[in-house]
């Protein structure tokens, strides 16, 4: 404590921290470890190599530091590089895929990719259409049947089970169902169909009934753990004013946590939209178009373009480019639900949050 | 974790008809999933079973169904294994990256990219562990071999590349967009008074994330794993095309040319093709998959439960 | 922007894009009614086939042409695999299955139970498997089945070796590791490939043959675009790979008698017609058991023959079946899959054989 008024002379900002590395630190070893990565590039080591070697010259910022700073800075530092080249390292193969998949499948985008089925085409043309409706019918179905069950699950486990038994195995379970091979699930579902429908049943519903034992997991898992993050000091005040549970849940919980479900159902239809093996079992494969859920085959993408980049025929060029073309549409199929999502999630969250 | 207990009023006070309609919904929901999944493991069994029991005469492998499966179980695990290894702890990574680390915008967008990535077929990954991955891999290998080779990880290296080590990798990148996407929305979740009280404290990001963040998300990346993990256990497809399997091997070599299969991936190469007890006997390793997933979560969860010591949202 | 009005406008949005895609049909697609010239005798209604993954490219030439003449009628096929169309067609499920293989003796008794009569049974898809190599500076080889049968064992390494020297005694060979590829995955080609070798490799192959490799070593790849990357892309390899597919892949010409032989559609087209039917079968079921071991010229033994099956006599839309079976064993149909898939047309002798059986289906 000073006993004056005027203030003391030396920096307060290195009073309270102790000394400090330059602001421009970081960036300066991060510029360090390109500039190595590309003379060693330049001098002969393949791409694997210069990586490395940016990254072991990356690791010197916690070394200075430990110097300069002091451990519990450094420690920050060195957690703060090793997340940052965590992301790096995921980036390099997203990217290269993404590449890989949007170069590729660029080339065949046309209206007629789009408007054209494959019904008597043999070679170069056709489209996707058919395979398109047929994608966006069964996971739509299968959208349909799993997002309430999901989220109902979901609310059960977290408001109503209080912790009982019977949620208890029903978590656990939820976990083992995740682990279900997707060709199991449509074993599963052609079995249950078989008997109803007899032998050699195919139709768009059973391919959305096997998506919907893949999806139902990824839902409850991730909507339930947004649930649970809601403070209960929320649900509290809501009782406190005598709101119903069942207004609670659905007027103060659900909105709370919408951006994380609203995530949540995005990414469990990513993961089914692009399923090959059960729709290739259940729902089969036609070159025409088909928007009967009940009644017969229908074409989806995935299964389209693993016929395509299978079989391809001769020349197998125009085959395979539609290949990459419907995946190409299948991942932007995905980033349009995403997008969609995006809107949801921040129009429809109470204010105060995204 | 059944850590988030229903506070009393729902219970204590009186049930409105709206209230009992909603547990009711929310309580079938819940029954109709032990139903669904019950509804698997019946068809499961009665399909494997003959299986099982089968003669080696009657299936295609010519082996009775122990020696059969085992080396499938082996290598769906060591696959799954080393998956989990790579992908956990890039995926938690990422996700802090992008929710605590870059800046705000920037880190929306990336999210936004990885989450694409969750909905590319697995045919693609396939393509590109064999077109891509896998030739990058070569002289990796051969280096491995070369100044490693005392370790039995490390045996003769495969000449393409498409070893189990390759596959799991393949399975790494495939199962981090799900586990980076829930972990990153949980992250965010985490409540802001915490991290600024714990910063207002003098801790540094770091400790801020220790102390405020994992806490908080544990549960969650726990979820967020085994999502990961059931995906890395039946993943059929990539792993068929990316990896060349031998007949029955089982070895510790990650980078040879003869590699153990998975059960996932058997199941994919052999199905086309199978009839009568063959069938049988693919379905019966599913189940052996399906209750592998059960032993590996029913341990997982066993474990995180014994030190819930803090729940997150009280 | 307010936010009650995107509330409903963002479902409203979503609907409209429902309907409007919903309510137009492919631009490639005609209504189905179009009766443009009823004089042929036209068949209609939807024929469900399904099985062999091989036969898929073929069919997919084949459907063109039928669809195309029979504007009402719709042919879809599943290519889940020749074991899940069989297993299928017996269960009633596939009015056609397409098979790599032969119904065997059980299966046939159960189809027979199915059917209430014969089944007929004819190879309408022939493939040449190409044995497919890549190394540096060699693009001819000559290869007996015996060396072949080294090689895949494992017992032939280098490509200096003794056997591959003797087989081509002007060639420079490398003396390079060599990498066999197999298919990891079971199949059609693989069991005709193994079946060769044990046949024809005079010993030099010991194990069974069968739809799954069976012998240690090398490397596994899925499927025929798989093992076609794997060749491309290793040094030293080689594998057997539909002929069709193997791109500029270098490809061994196969001792046959004392000739090597090219993989060529005209040669796999003519083992058939040198080739025993299975004994014990109607007149209906061409079931083929290829000769591996013929010494005729011109002759490719390693072929891969996909057949189609139905009942003789089936339950329902029988005009249907014959209308398509007869189209894909006639010339036409044949030169159709040539074009379109690479697959070798039957030959003029064999395929009268063929229409015989085909002549026979009836409504029941």
């Amino acid at each position: 404590m000073t006993t004056t008024l005027t203030p003391p002379p030396v920096d307060v900002s290195r009073e309270l921290y102790g000394a400090r590395l330059p602001s421009w630190g970081p960036q300066a070893v991060l510029a360090a470890g390109v500039a190595g990565a590309a003379v060693s590039y330049a001098a002969g080591a393949n791409l694997l190599q210069a990586a490395l070697i940016a990254w072991v010259i990356c690791m010197g910022l916690p070394l200075w530091s430990v110097a300069v700073e002091g451990r519990r800075k450094a420690t920050d530092r060195l957690v703060t590089t090793l997340v940052s080249s965590a992301f790096v390292l995921a980036m390099f193969p997203l990217f290269s895929i993404l590449w890989t998949v949007i170069s590729k499948g660029s080339k065949v985008l046309s209206t007629d990719f789009f408007t054209y089925s494959m019904r008597n085409i043999v070679g170069e043309g056709g489209g996707i259409y058919h395979a398109l409706v047929g994608t966006l019918l069964i996971t739509g179905a299968a959208a349909v049947i799993s997002i309430p069950i999901g989220i109902f699950a979901a609310i059960y486990l977290v408001e109503y089970a209080e912790g009982n038994r019977l949620s208890r195995w029903i978590r656990f379970l939820v976990d083992v169902m995740t682990g279900i091979p997707s060709i199991v699930a449509g074993l599963f579902a052609y079995a249950l169909f078989v008997l109803f429908f007899g032998e050699g049943v195919r139709m768009g519903v059973g391919g959305s009934v096997a998506l919907s034992v893949l999806m139902i997991p990824i839902l409850v898992r991730s909507t339930e753990e947004m649930l649970k993050l809601v403070p209960n000091e929320l649900r509290e005040a809501s009782y406190a004013l005598g709101v119903p549970k069942w207004r609670t849940v659905a007027k103060v919980v659900l909105p709370t946590s919408l951006a994380g479900i609203v995530t949540g159902i995005t990414l469990s239809i990513a993961r089914v939209i692009g399923e090959t093996a059960p729709l290739l079992i259940i729902v089969g494969t036609t070159d025409s178009v088909n928007f009967n859920l009940f009644d017969g085959r229908m074409a989806s993408l995935p299964v389209f373009a693993f016929a395509s980049q299978r079989n391809p025929g001769i020349p197998p060029e125009f085959s395979i480019d539609r290949a990459w073309g419907a995946a190409l549409v299948l991942l932007v199929i995905v980033m349009l639900l995403n997008l969609i999502a995006r809107l949801v999630s921040y129009f429809f969250s109470p204010k105060g949050e995204r | 974790m059944t850590s988030t207990q229903a506070p009393a009023p729902g219970r204590a006070s009186v049930r409105r008809p709206g209230d009992r309609i909603f547990s009711g919904l929310s309580l079938s929901a819940g029954v109709l999933i032990l139903v669904i999944l019950a509804g698997v493991a019946i068809f499961l069994t009665v399909q494997g079973i003959p299986g099982i029991t089968a003669h080696p005469d009657e299936v295609k492998s010519g082996k009775s169904f122990l020696p059969y499966v085992w080396p499938l179980v082996y290598g769906t695990l060591i696959a799954a294994t080393i998956a989990m290894v790579i992908a956990v702890p890039v995926a938690i990574g990422v996700a802090l990256f992008i929710s605590h680390y870059a800046p705000r915008k920037l880190g929306q967008s990336l999210g936004y990219l990885i989450d694409l990535l969750a909905a590319v077929p697995s045919v693609v990954y396939g393509l590109w562990g064999i077109g891509f991955l896998a030739p990058h891999m070569v002289p990796f290998y051969a280096w491995l071999d070369e100044h490693l080779g005392f370790l039995p990880f490390f045996g003769p290296a495969s000449a393409t590349g498409r070893t189990i080590l390759t596959a799991s990798i393949v399975l790494a990148v495939m199962i981090l967009p799900i586990m980076t996407a829930i972990c990153r929305e949980i992250f965010l979740q985490t409540p802001r008074l915490h991290e600024e009280a714990a910063l207002a404290l003098g801790a540094t990001r770091w400790e801020m994330a220790r102390l405020a963040i994992f806490p908080y998300a544990r549960s969650g990346i726990v979820s967020a794993a085994m999502l990961g993990l059931g995906r890395a256990l039946g993943e059929t497809l990539a792993v068929a095309m990316v990896l060349s399997v031998g007949v029955g091997t089982v070895t510790a070599n990650l980078i040879g040319s003869d590699n153990p299969s998975t059960i996932a991936a058997n199941i994919a190469l052999g199905f086309a093709e199978a009839t009568g007890k063959s069938v049988n006997a693919l379905i019966a390793s599913g189940l052996v998959l399906f209750v592998i997933t059960f032993l590996v979560n029913f341990a997982a969860r066993s474990i995180v439960d014994r030190r819930k010591e803090f729940s997150g949202a009280n | 922007m307010n936010r009650n009005s995107l509330r409903i406008a963002a479902p409203a949005a979503v609907l409209a894009l429902a309907l409007g895609l919903s309510a137009c049909g492919a631009g490639n697609e005609s209504d189905g009614s179009g009766s443009k010239d009823d004089s042929g005798t036209k068949v209609s209604g939807t024929l469900n086939a399904g099985g062999s993954s091989a036969q898929e490219a073929a069919v997919n030439a084949w459907k063109k042409e039928f669809q195309t003449a029979n504007p009402d009628a719709t042919v879809n096929y599943d290519p889940a695999g020749s074991g899940a169309g069989r297993e299928q067609f017996l269960a009633g499920g596939l009015a056609i299955a397409g098979s790599d293989a032969y119904l065997d003796d059980d299966e046939l008794a159960k189809a027979k139970d199915l059917c209430k009569g014969d089944v007929v049974e004819v190879p309408v898809y022939v493939s040449p498997i190409a044995v497919i190599f890549n190394l540096d500076g060699v693009k001819d080889l000559n290869l007996s089945p015996k060396t072949i049968a080294g090689i895949f064992a494992g017992k032939i390494t280098t490509w200096d070796d003794a056997a591959i020297k003797a087989d081509n005694p002007d060639a420079k060979l490398p003396s390079d590791k060599i990498t066999p590829v197999h298919r990891s995955d079971d199949s059609g080609t693989t069991q005709n490939f193994t079946d060769y070798l044990s046949k024809a490799s005079e010993g030099a192959w010991t194990a069974e043959p069968g739809q799954t490799w069976p012998v240690k070593g090398g490397e596994a790849a899925e499927g025929t675009s798989g093992v076609v990357a794997a060749v491309t892309s290793g040094k030293g390899t080689i594998g057997y790979a539909d002929e069709s597919q193997a791109g500029d892949l270098g490809q061994a010409k196969v001792k046959v008698g004392d000739t090597f032989n090219a993989a060529t559609p005209e040669a796999a087209a003519k083992v058939l017609d040198t080739s025993k039917a299975v004994a014990g079968r109607a007149a209906t079921d061409i079931a083929i058991d290829i000769d591996r071991t013929s010494t005729e010229a011109g002759v490719y033994p390693i072929v891969l023959a996909s057949y189609q099956i139905a009942c003789q006599a089936p339950a329902k839309d029988a005009a249907l079946i014959k209308a398509w079976l007869t189209y894909v064993a006639s010339s036409d149909g044949q030169a159709a899959a040539a074009a379109g898939a690479g697959s070798a047309p039957l030959t003029a002798e064999f395929g009268k054989k063929v229409q015989a059986a085909i002549e026979t289906i009836k409504a029941s």
